[in-house]
């Protein structure tokens, strides 16, 4: 688990052009400069928000991920709440899904 | 007493990247909120406004993170996220170095405060700016308060933070127009983004509005993060908007607009 190094990735690549030329180009050798477990590295390339948001990556990072990955809000909330029933409640951090699964509190 | 102007506004970046999923009802009442907030903050001739903000992993990460942060930079980009993900155009913002570097240097009598001639706004100030100053045509200093990644400041260093502003804005000839923007209740950018804890959230604006030193530093985190979500950490801008202007406060506006994932707020507050 290097839940600081994949986040870290993820901030470069939502503040960096150079990082999102990259991911563009070549996201393996981007998310590669990181050292990641093999979980952690599959749910950055296969774009799992759900995955990602369990681990414990802070919204206010993953959702501009999502956003980079053209991912829609409301589509966005659901894989959040897709990833939990998937792999369980969120692991670290300050993020953890409150609501139960099939409330819709931003109305949407 | 050169600080001139003190108010309180939201920053969540729905407010302008779902903009049109809102009930204009809701919505546009508030932007009107913040467009009177403007007209006030103009009226008051400001020569630089500082927007006190509680940013989100854009500038400053695990890394390297600073409680408090001012900006001394001739000049800010943003926004930092996607425009057309924000739907605010990007822009640069002017700084003032010098006018930066005199008001660092009066804060750190009491404080201690990173400062930062680079800086990239996030939506934390973007969205503010967009409302409060649509033209691009102010002297920004930056500032900003860790609110994402505990362990985070103690309540009563925000307030001894919002003090310092008061002093240093005291201290110079320039006059300073202060913003401070956050979120009260609110679990953004989770699952539960949306959900809004209308009671707690009046409860602390009473608290706000009676600059009420003591109860507004009587949270303890643990009940913020139970009570008012991982969002409700933001509180501290508004506390430190109350230390700087020692008078009491005015809401122009509340309303929990979930599409938003905040209650939507405007205010403003007697400097004393």
């Amino acid at each position: 688990m290097s839940l600081y190094q994949l986040s870290k990735l993820l901030y470069v690549l939502n503040r960096d052009d150079e990082a999102k030329r990259q991911w563009r180009e070549d996201p393996a050798a981007l998310v590669d400069g990181f050292p990641l477990t093999g979980e952690e590295r599959q749910a950055v390339l296969g774009h799992d928000i759900g995955l990602l948001y369990v681990l414990g990556v802070n919204g206010q990072i993953l959702m501009h991920f999502a956003a980079l990955c053209g991912i829609a809000w409301a589509d966005y909330l659901r894989l959040m709440r897709e990833g939990v029933q998937t792999y369980g409640p969120v692991r670290a951090g300050l993020y953890a899904m409150t609501t139960q699964f099939d409330e819709r509190v931003a109305g949407i | 007493m050169t600080l001139v102007y003190t108010g309180i506004c939201s920053h969540a970046p729905g407010i302008t990247a779902r903009a049109d999923m809102a009930d204009p009802a809701l919505r546009d009442p508030f932007y009107a909120a913040l467009e009177r907030q403007r007209q006030e903050i103009l009226a008051t001739r400001p020569d630089a406004l500082m927007i006190v903000a509680a940013e989100h992993f854009a500038n400053f990460f695990m890394n390297s993170m600073p409680a408090y942060a001012i900006g001394m930079g001739d000049s800010y980009s943003g926004p930092i996220e996607d425009p057309d993900w924000l739907k605010i155009p990007p822009r640069i913002a002017k700084g003032d170095p010098d006018l930066g570097r005199r008001l660092v240097a009066e804060m750190l009598q009491t404080v201690d405060v990173s400062y930062c001639e680079e800086w990239q706004f996030d939506h934390g100030i973007i969205v503010p700016l967009h409302f409060l100053d649509p033209g691009n045509e102010m002297t920004i200093i930056p500032a900003n308060i860790n609110c994402q990644g505990p362990p985070l400041t103690p309540l009563h260093r925000a307030w001894a933070f919002g003090e310092a502003i008061r002093r240093a804005a005291d201290s110079v000839p320039e006059r300073i127009a202060l913003v401070c923007t956050g979120g009260i209740s609110h679990w953004p950018a989770t699952p539960d983004s949306g959900k809004i804890n209308e009671a707690w959230d009046r409860d602390f604006l009473d608290r706000w509005a009676a600059n009420d030193r003591d109860r507004l530093l009587a949270y303890s985190d643990a009940e913020t993060y139970r009570d008012a979500g991982q969002g409700g950490f933001e509180i501290r801008t508004f506390i430190a908007a109350a230390a700087a202007a020692r008078g009491n406060g005015e809401v122009q506006f509340f309303a929990p607009i979930p599409i938003f994932a905040v209650g939507c707020t405007v205010g403003r507050m007697e400097i004393i």
